[in-house]
């Protein structure tokens, strides 16, 4: 739409141009877009393919050796058979799909309780609360989650401070005292009905670890402000008129929100899942400075495997290659969303 | 319009040239040293060598590119891109053994200071099984700063007197499952472990595979000529199961040093950590062996675990004149007395005042002399990274499931890939 | 009118209860905001001998400033580094991002839609997976090690975010504005910068906080591209203050504090602004 609008405003200035200025119209925001499009070219596509390659070579000690290894590929055959980076893999998955949830949802409570509130003079300070965390380093918060979900005397003492556990002992139950990132517990394993499909015996449990929660309750902690934020941005789209016109059809205030309001906020979801995603893909610094690679790799990332793998172990190819696969995780999730905002702009 | 675009092209092009603009200049009255000693008495001691230096060629301005994380996490992958990248600081931190030899050397980006030793006399006054750690083909390559004994067992003195425990100069794996018998039943548990950074439990492992094997059996299975599904080694495997049951159960949210402290706070009883763990005590303000003790890890009296700290000339240092200085002050009898005090260590020279050091490092110091010197593997000396890194990784998992028999294979695939063969 | 007292009534009933309620909620989460904030600081005020995790909840015993003299002494010269890197850096990546953003919005041409979406892929991408290409590349344009290196890699790995957030800004402002300017004889320069650059504020203040958060709190790009600690982030200084082997915990928790302090200060000071820009950013799904 705007191209035609260009070239309807074009035509005017244009006429007296001649056609060699022509030509160079379509060339003029090209060549602006230029200089960046070279630097990312260089600095993505440039260095993933010099990263493809050392994946591919026989670089497995500090000095450096481009050739190729033979069999191709076999250093990939070699990561995908490493338990470690099985669970690894699960980690990502488990950790993303708990992460987003709960950010996303207490992000969205936020937002809406704020809103709901928002003539009250003590809200923005509340705001501003909420939003804080995010402007933390991860490297900062994690030392601090550390201690807070220390089974010994962290969180774990308000059970006993707020009675819960003197309740429970009444009741003739033990004390709740989760391990959180110590518990090696995996749960709803899957591995019975996996190794009866596939007839082999897996080394890696497949199920959730629950030592992974509590890291997601740090990053939610990190994040959800910065989701509240979006969606409050989001609500003050909608317009006044919208909600009235839903009160005086006789819809409660919670329905005005449910009815009305979150299904106007779609799009700002997915905004803040993409953003959250491209967050818990990466995510390092967290995890390594809450809980490190958990008991039996119940809070080990891939990332951490890619840094490890390389810089301590140096096991450069082996090293590259898990960082390959984490580029292809991203690009499963982020292809698709590119694809769709670019059949939407052409629309 | 065409006049327009160009210009805000030039305008973009103009700003990343702009940030490309400044290249900083080399100045020759320098000297780069890499380290990941950050904080407290490493950076102290880091500074003493400093001092020494200067007294020794003033007017050098000393770089002191220091990057921390648990035993140099952070700092390995700078140094690793800047040596592959041809720009290599003038001198950096090595350990002995497998760090230095089968991976600087190896890679050639170290040059050999045999010279100095026999100019310095350094031949005479520093064993010759810790120089042997740094020499390939007749060329020595570092030149250590201190020596830490990685075997140590702390112990919380009035804790164990309380509960009627007494430790003699030694103590043996069944002696240690006694005394964390009786604990049990008073309700403590024996060991304490913080093991947030895997290497800490990997080291009490290390300490008992040595106290099961010995120093003979350990020289051969680093040297691939005994392997690690051997019955001894799954021995010593059963071993580090039965004293992970009398371990703290918050150990895997505990670093290293709150572990120390539980002890310290009579949480537990025992911890199986190197005499880095002694700073705490004196951090702490208590006394030994009237608060706390120590014996060698159980089994291991008669070995002594180097974990030592080194520094190397770089092979294309920018300023290598300043770093043959900076070589020669290290291994100075005044930069080691220096030095070793604030650092926790002892010496790797033999003819210092023994005066200027306390109870511990004395008898640290006896035992360096009288016993067998081996290399640690979890601090990079006895082993490949890689394998190391395996070691890690199966100790991660065997924490949790307790099979011995997973555990050695795992290690046996870790020193396949290593090349951990005999030749 | 009818609206009017419609509503004022049923709301006034509604705040005795539901607001309450909510409120309440709201000051649960507080709390539970506060809480690593309150770890940190409490810890940070504590001297060497008393932190512990035992004591972790206990405030401290006296007011002596614990580890934060010690902290800021420490931090306070790598915090002007990062000033001098992220200011610079937050600036170039947001004036590239509004130009960018600008041709793909208002300027398109036959497949800038698919060019965008070629740039925008480097948000996406885990850095440790180009770390070492990255650091050769420095060192071959011999910017390894300098402040104006790591301005530059940040810039660069920015431009995806800041043109991602402006092309969607750029995209809300309606096209008679620009079919008027161009009839009136304006080219796309002098629109730009004298219609598009002054509508821009909330953007620029969406795209500095999201920049300058980043920028100041990445540890991977400056540990690896600046090695000479006298010039490095505060990021860097901050995990410098536990060494390899041994730990004052009072100093990391107050260090951790001080260092969040300019980025806390941003936030505070534009936070609602943050708000605004944000719907005009990157809400566009």
């Amino acid at each position: 739409m705007s191209n035609s609008a260009a070239a309807a405003a074009g035509q005017s200035v244009a006429l007296s141009a001649g056609h060699a200025q022509h030509r160079w119209k379509g060339l003029t925001p090209f060549l602006v877009l230029l200089p960046s499009l070279i630097a990312l070219v260089i600095f993505v596509y440039g260095f993933i393919c010099v990263t493809l390659f050392i994946s591919l070579s026989n670089w497995n000690t500090l000095k450096p050796d481009n050739t190729l290894r033979i069999p191709f590929g076999q250093t990939y055959v070699d990561l995908f058979s490493t338990p470690r980076f099985q669970a690894d893999l699960r980690n990502t998955l488990v950790f993303t799909v708990l992460f987003i949830l709960i950010a996303t949802l207490v992000g969205l409570g936020l937002a809406i309780l704020i809103d709901f509130n928002r003539k009250l003079f003590v809200i923005p300070f509340f705001r501003n609360v909420y939003l804080f965390p995010y402007a933390l380093s991860f490297v900062v918060t994690g030392v601090a989650w550390r201690w807070i979900f220390n089974p010994e005397t962290g969180i774990n003492l308000f059970f006993d401070m707020f009675g819960i556990n003197q309740l429970l002992a009444s009741l003739g139950q033990a004390p709740l005292k989760p391990g959180w990132t110590t518990d090696p517990t995996v749960a709803f394993q899957l591995n019975g009905i996996l190794e009866q499909v596939l007839g082999t015996e897996m080394r890696v449990k497949l199920g959730i670890p629950v030592a992974l929660i509590p890291v997601a309750i740090a990053g939610m902690w990190q994040l959800s402000g910065f989701v509240m934020a979006m969606y409050l941005g989001g609500m003050t789209t909608i317009s006044d008129e919208i909600r009235e016109a839903a009160r005086i059809d006789g819809a409660t205030e919670w329905q005005v929100y449910r009815r009305v309001i979150i299904p106007l906020l779609r799009p700002v979801t997915i905004s803040v899942v993409i953003i959250l995603l491209h967050v818990s893909l990466k995510i390092f610094d967290l995890v390594i400075t809450m809980s490190g690679v958990g008991p039996a790799f119940a809070t080990d990332m891939p990332a951490i495997y890619v840094f490890e793998t390389t810089f301590k172990a140096t096991r450069y190819n082996l090293g590259m290659a898990a960082a390959i696969v984490m580029l292809i995780l991203a690009a499963f999730v982020i292809v698709p969303y590119l694809a769709r905002s670019l059949r939407q702009s052409e629309e | 319009m065409f006049k327009y675009g160009l210009k805000l092209s030039l305008v973009v092009l103009a700003l990343l040239l702009v940030i490309a603009g400044a290249a900083v200049a080399q100045d020759a009255g320098q000297l780069e040293v890499f380290s990941w000693w950050t904080s407290g008495g490493e950076a102290a001691a880091l500074d003493a060598l400093f001092q020494v230096y200067s007294e020794r060629v003033p007017g050098v301005e000393i770089i002191n590119a220091t990057v921390a994380g648990g035993g140099g996490s952070a700092a390995r992958p700078v140094l690793q891109t800047r040596l592959a990248g041809g720009t290599p600081p003038d001198t950096w931190q090595v350990h002995p053994g497998w760090e230095l030899l089968g991976q600087y050397v190896a890679a050639e980006y170290v040059s050999p200071i045999t010279d100095l030793y026999a100019s310095e006399g350094w031949n005479e006054v520093m064993p010759q099984g810790l120089i042997d750690t740094m020499t390939q083909d007749g060329e020595i390559y570092a030149v250590l700063a201190g020596v830490h004994r990685g075997n140590g067992f702390w112990y919380n003195k009035t804790l164990l007197d309380a509960n009627g425990i007494t430790i003699g100069e030694t103590m043996s794996v069944e002696e240690f499952v006694a005394a964390a018998d009786t604990l049990k039943a008073a309700g403590i548990p024996a060991l304490c472990v913080g093991d947030s950074g895997i290497w800490a439990t990997a080291q009490l492992f290390e300490n008992t595979l040595l106290g099961t094997v010995g120093p003979e059996n350990w020289m051969k299975l680093f040297a691939g000529e005994m392997a690690w599904d051997d019955d001894l080694v799954k021995q010593a495997m059963a071993a580090y199961s039965t004293m992970l049951d009398y371990q703290n159960e918050d150990h895997s949210s505990l670093s290293w040093d709150q572990a120390v402290a539980a002890l310290m706070d009579g949480k537990c009883a025992f911890n199986s950590m190197g005499d880095w763990a002694y700073g705490e005590f004196v951090k702490a303000g208590l006394v030994d062996n009237e608060d706390f003790g120590w014996v060698s890890h159980p089994g291991t009296a008669g070995s002594f675990v180097i974990v030592a700290d080194g520094f190397v000339l770089a092979n294309g240092a920018p300023h290598p004149e300043n770093t043959l200085e900076w070589l020669k002050a290290v291994g100075s009898i005044e930069a080691q007395e220096a030095f070793n005090p604030l650092k926790g260590s002892i010496p790797a020279r033999t003819d210092v005042d023994r005066e200027k050091f306390g109870p511990y490092h004395n008898w640290s110091m006896d035992s360096f002399a009288n016993d067998s010197l081996v290399a640690s593997a979890v601090h990079g000396s006895a082993a490949p990274a890689l394998f190391q890194q395996a070691l890690n990784d199966a100790v991660t998992v065997f924490v949790v499931d307790r099979d011995v028999d997973a555990f050695a294979a795992a290690l046996v695939q870790g020193a396949a890939d290593a090349g951990m063969v005999a030749n | 009118m009818a609206a009017q007292t419609f509503e004022a009534a049923p709301s006034r009933r509604r705040f005795s209860l539901g607001h309450t309620l909510t409120v309440g909620v709201l000051v649960l989460a507080l709390l539970f905001y506060l809480m690593p904030v309150y770890v940190m600081v409490i810890n940070g005020l504590k001297d060497a001998t008393n932190v512990s995790l035992d004591t972790m909840w206990n405030l401290p015993q006296s007011l002596t400033g614990g580890g934060f003299v010690e902290a800021w002494n420490k931090l306070s010269p790598n915090m002007l580094n990062s000033l001098e890197m992220v200011i610079p850096a937050t600036i170039l990546s947001a004036i590239i991002g509004a130009i960018n953003g600008f041709v793909l919005s208002k300027w398109k041409f036959r497949g800038s839609d698919v060019l965008f979406t070629i740039m925008l892929f480097g948000f996406f991408i885990p850095y440790q997976s180009i770390l070492l290409p990255l650091v050769q590349f420095m060192q071959t344009i011999k910017l390894y090690g300098t402040i104006p290196g790591l301005i530059l890699v940040h810039v660069i790995y920015g431009v995806p975010v800041t043109t991602l957030i402006f092309r969607n800004f750029y995209a809300n402002v309606p096209n008679e504005l620009i079919e008027a300017a161009r009839v009136d004889g304006a080219g796309m320069g002098t629109i730009f910068t004298r219609i598009m650059l002054p509508l821009s504020i909330p953007a620029f203040v969406v795209v500095g906080i999201f920049q300058f958060t980043n920028i100041w709190n990445d540890f991977l790009f400056g540990v690896t591209v600046v090695p000479n600690p006298a010039a490095q982030p505060v990021t860097i200084a901050l995990n410098n203050l536990s060494g390899s082997f041994s730990v004052d915990w009072n100093v990391v928790m107050a260090g951790a504090v001080v260092a969040a302090l300019p980025t806390a200060l941003i936030y505070i000071l534009l936070s609602r602004y943050f708000i605004r820009g944000l719907l005009a950013g990157s809400v566009k799904g």
